[in-house]
C-alpha cells in the first residue's frame, strides 16, 4: 500500500564538506543514507530517517545536519500534525501503535513550577568544598524505635538496609530492552558510584553476577530469568507490578530483540515475543502481594529488602498503604513521565498520573497513617537533573531511579525508536552488529561522570540551604515553594506559594 | 517433638507458624537433613523455598501457598492436598501431590517435574520455560479449570482426565492462549471451544508418544496406577501455532 505518511526528517548535506566516506551510511540503521555509485555522491532515503542524529555526531567533516521537515498541515488546533499521522500509520497496518520512551506529551512538569530555598542572612549557608555533605541513603524498613544496650551495641535488630552513596539508582531496563554492553556499563557505573542498577525482567548475564552487591534484581509477571541463585544474587529483590509508561498493561519484547542469548537468560524460544502478562498471576489482590513478597523473603532468607515498584495510577496512596502493610520494604512508584522500551502509544500518552503528585500524596498519606518509617519511597519517571532530585527528596523520596537519562549518557537522543530493535546508538537493541557501539568502559565513565556532577550539585544545594545531609531535606517540604499553582495543586503537593 | 536418625528428620509442624516451620527446616538441613518428614501440617506456605539442596521431604497433612516456590532442588511428596501456587518459578526439583492442588499450579516453572494425583485449579502451567536441557514437566491426573498453559513458552503439560466418567469433557477452557512454545498432551476429551486460539491440534508422532510414556510411567508408579491402561486412552497433542502469536498486533 502506498503511504500517505511525509517524511518527519530533511537530511542536508553541505557538498563542499562531504568527503563521501560513508561513515553516515554505514552508521545509519534505519537505511536513511546511501551511497549512489553511479554519480558518486552520497544521498539520503529521508523518509527512514527517525532523527536519532547518529550520523551528524560521526560525520568527521559536520557536513550533515537534520531538520524536522517543516511540512505544514493546514493549521487546525485539533487536528495537528502527530494526530493526523497517527492515523494514516493505523490506516496503513491495522495495529496498535507503539512507540518507546516516556510520554512527550504537553502534561505540566511540576518540577518546573517548584522552587528551592536557600539561606541568608539569618542562618550561614554552608560550603561543600571545605565541609562535609551526607548524600548516603540507607534503603529498607525501618523499626519504630531504637534501642540500645548498656554496652552501646544495638539491642533493635534491624531489617536488611542497603547503603548507596547518592540518592540516584539506574532504573530497571531488561536485558532484551538494552543490550548486554549496557548492563555492563550501568553495572560498572553503579558500583564505581556506590550505587545501584536494576535487571528488569529479563534476568542477569552470567558475566554480571560479579556486580551482585550493586544489582537489584527484578521479578515480574513473566517471571524471566528468576531462579534462586538470581534472587540471591541481587541486593534487593524487585516485584515490578507496573511501569510508568504502561500502566496496568503487560509488556511484549518483540521478537527481533529476542536473540539467541536473550532466548538463554529468559529461557523463551529465540525469535519469539517475550510475553509478560498484564497482571502477575499469583497477585490478585494485597494479600496475593504480601505472600509473593514473603515468599522472595524466604527464597532470600529475610537478608533482602523487597522492593515493590507499581504505576502511579489514581489511588496510589492508598494502594502504598497496602503495599507497606504487604510487607514492601521499599516503595517504587513510576509516574506518568516514565520511559520504555516498547509501549502502546495510546497508553504512555493518557495513562497515570504525574509522578510529583502520586510522591506528595503517598509520602503524606504513610505519614498519615504512621507507617512512613516502614518503607523507603524511590520514585521515577522523568527525572532530568540534580535539581529534580533535590525537589523529589523534598518532597519525601528516599532516592529516586533514573532510566532515560543514564540512556542519554550513554548517547541516546530520545528519538522514541525503541520498540524497532534498531536503536543507531546501540543501546536498545540487540543486534550484535550495533550493540558493540556501546563500549562498557566508555559508557561506565559517561554514566559515573554525570553521577559525580549530580552529586556536587546535590551538595551545592544542600549547601545553599545551609543544611549538611539529605536527610535534612527528606520529606522537608518547607524547602520547597510553588510558582503558578493552583491551590488545590498546592495542596496535594503540601508546598506553599512562593512569596508566602 | 524433633527426633533425628542420622539423617532422618521428623518435624512437628502443629501450631508452627510458616516462618518458625521454615526456619527450622533450615536449621534441619543445615545439620544435614536428607529426608525429613513433616507432621500435621497445616497450611503453612513456602514450604521447601530456600533450601536448594538434593532431599526429600514428605508432608503429611496440607501445605499452604507457594509450596516450594522458587525452589532449587528437594523432592516434596505431599500426602493430602496442596494449596495454590504450588512450583511457582520452581526452578529444579520435584512435586508430587497425593491429592488436588489448587490455581496457579507450576506457574512460570523453569525446570523441575510436579506430578497431581488428582485435579488442579484454575491458570495452572502459566508461562512454563525451557531452555536446552531445562524442561519443567506438570502431569495432572485428572481435570484443570480455566486457562491451563497460557502463555505456555515452554515445557511439558499433561492432562490426563483419569476421573472424568464416560463422555464426560475436561473442565478448562482458555487451554494454552498465547501459548509460544513448549507442548501440551491432553486425554478426555475437549471440545475445539475449550482451546486457546494459538494452539494447534495434532495427533501424537512416535517421539511423543516415547516422550509422553516416560512421565507417565512416572506418574503411575507414584500413584500405583497401570501405565498401559493409560495409554491405552485417546491422546491429543496441543502445539504453539504461531512463534510470535501477538506479533501482529502492532504498528511498526
Amino acid at each position: 500500500m502506498k503511504t500517505y505518511l511525509p517524511s518527519r526528517f530533511i537530511i542536508e548535506r553541505d557538498s563542499d564538506r562531504c568527503i563521501k566516506c560513508e561513515v553516515c551510511v554505514n552508521q545509519c540503521s534505519f537505511d536513511a543514507q546511501y551511497y549512489d555509485e553511479q554519480d558518486d555522491i552520497v544521498r539520503a532515503r529521508e523518509e527512514n530517517c527517525i532523527g536519532c542524529h547518529r550520523c551528524v555526531s560521526f560525520c568527521p567533516t559536520g557536513a550533515i545536519n537534520i531538520r524536522q521537515n517543516p511540512l505544514e498541515y493546514k493549521s487546525n488546533y485539533n487536528w495537528t500534525a502527530e494526530a493526523i499521522e497517527s492515523i494514516t500509520k493505523q490506516a496503513e497496518t491495522g495495529g496498535v501503535l507503539l512507540t518507546g520512551m516516556g510520554n512527550d506529551k504537553g502534561y505540566r512538569i511540576y518540577w518546573d513550577h517548584l522552587v528551592l530555598n536557600a539561606s541568608q542572612v539569618t542562618n550561614p549557608s554552608i560550603d561543600p568544598l571545605r565541609e562535609p555533605m551526607e548524600l548516603a541513603t540507607y534503603l529498607g524498613r525501618k523499626t519504630n524505635k531504637v534501642e540500645v544496650n548498656d554496652d552501646g551495641t544495638m539491642k533493635t535488630k534491624s531489617a536488611p538496609q542497603v547503603r548507596i552513596e547518592l540518592p540516584v539508582m539506574f532504573s530497571a531496563m531488561s536485558y532484551g530492552a538494552v543490550s548486554l554492553n549496557v548492563h555492563k556499563s550501568l553495572a560498572r557505573a553503579a558500583s564505581q558510584m556506590g550505587t545501584m542498577w536494576n535487571t528488569g525482567e529479563g534476568g542477569l548475564h552470567p558475566s554480571l553476577y560479579q556486580y551482585a552487591d550493586n544489582t537489584i534484581v527484578q521479578t515480574a509477571s513473566g517471571r524471566f530469568g528468576v531462579h534462586a541463585g538470581y534472587l540471591n544474587a541481587g541486593r534487593i529483590v524487585e516485584i515490578k507490578i507496573g511501569q510508568g509508561a504502561k500502566p496496568g498493561i503487560g509488556g511484549h519484547l518483540p521478537g527481533e530483540k529476542v536473540s539467541a542469548e536473550v532466548s538463554m537468560t529468559r529461557m523463551i524460544p529465540e525469535g519469539t515475543d517475550a510475553l509478560s502478562p498484564a497482571p502477575h498471576h499469583d497477585i490478585y489482590s494485597i494479600e496475593d502481594l504480601a505472600q509473593l513478597v514473603f515468599a522472595l523473603k524466604e527464597a532470600t532468607n529475610y537478608t533482602k529488602p523487597i522492593s515493590v515498584k507499581i504505576a502511579a495510577v489514581h489511588n496510589s496512596a492508598a494502594i502504598a498503604s497496602g503495599m507497606v502493610r504487604a510487607g514492601a520494604d521499599i516503595i517504587v512508584l513510576d509516574g506518568l513521565r516514565g520511559s520504555t522500551g516498547a509501549a502502546p502509544k495510546v497508553i504512555r500518552d493518557n495513562v497515570g498520573i504525574p509522578i510529583e503528585l502520586a510522591l506528595a500524596a503517598v509520602d503524606t498519606r504513610l505519614r498519615q497513617e504512621g507507617i512512613r518509617n516502614q518503607t523507603s519511597i524511590v520514585i521515577a519517571g522523568g527525572i532530568r537533573n540534580s535539581g529534580d532530585v533535590a525537589k523529589a527528596v523534598a518532597l519525601g523520596a528516599d532516592a529516586v531511579y533514573i532510566g532515560t537519562a543514564a540512556l542519554i549518557a550513554l548517547g541516546c537522543h530520545v528519538c522514541q525508536q525503541c520498540h524497532t530493535g534498531k536503536c543507531a546508538w546501540g543501546i536498545c537493541t540487540t543486534d550484535l552488529a550495533l550493540t558493540k557501539r556501546i563500549n562498557p568502559d566508555i559508557g561506565a565513565r559517561r554514566l559515573a561522570n554525570m553521577l559525580r556532577g549530580w552529586s556536587i550539585e546535590l551538595k551545592d544545594i544542600l549547601g545553599a540551604m545551609g543544611v549538611n545531609a539529605l536527610e535534612s531535606l527528606r520529606g522537608n517540604r518547607l524547602h520547597l515553594r510553588g510558582v503558578g499553582l493552583t491551590d488545590s495543586e498546592l495542596e496535594i503537593l503540601g508546598v506553599r506559594m512562593a512569596g508566602s | 517433638m524433633m527426633q533425628a536418625t542420622q539423617n532422618e528428620v521428623t518435624i512437628d509442624a502443629a501450631g508452627l507458624s510458616f516462618r518458625e516451620l521454615n526456619l527450622k527446616l533450615r536449621e534441619e538441613v543445615a545439620c544435614g537433613a536428607k529426608k525429613i518428614l513433616l507432621l500435621n501440617v497445616c497450611g503453612q506456605r513456602y514450604i521447601g523455598t530456600d533450601l536448594d539442596e538434593d532431599l526429600s521431604i514428605n508432608i503429611v497433612g496440607t501445605p499452604g501457598n507457594n509450596l516450594g516456590s522458587f525452589m532449587d532442588g528437594p523432592h516434596i511428596s505431599v500426602f493430602g492436598n496442596a494449596q495454590d501456587g504450588s512450583g511457582n518459578t520452581m526452578n529444579e526439583g520435584k512435586i508430587v501431590v497425593h491429592g488436588h492442588a489448587g490455581d496457579i499450579t507450576g506457574l512460570a516453572a523453569r525446570g523441575g517435574k510436579i506430578f497431581v494425583r488428582d485435579d488442579v485449579g484454575y491458570r495452572a502451567g502459566i508461562h512454563m520455560k525451557e531452555y536446552e536441557q531445562k524442561r519443567p514437566a506438570l502431569v495432572i491426573g485428572g481435570t484443570a479449570q480455566d486457562f491451563l498453559a497460557e502463555y505456555m513458552a515452554g515445557g511439558v503439560l499433561i492432562l490426563l482426565g483419569l476421573n472424568l466418567k464416560e463422555g464426560e469433557y475436561h473442565r478448562a477452557s482458555y487451554i494454552g492462549t498465547g501459548m509460544h512454545g513448549g507442548v501440551i498432551y491432553i486425554r478426555g476429551a475437549v471440545d475445539e471451544w475449550q482451546l486457546g486460539k494459538e494452539v494447534g491440534v495434532a495427533e501424537l508422532t512416535d517421539d511423543d508418544y516415547q516422550l509422553l510414556g516416560q512421565y507417565v510411567s512416572e506418574y503411575a508408579a507414584y500413584f500405583d496406577c497401570d501405565v498401559s491402561e493409560i495409554m491405552s486412552g485417546h491422546f491429543i497433542k496441543l502445539y504453539p501455532r504461531y512463534l510470535r502469536p501477538y506479533g501482529r498486533l502492532y504498528a511498526y
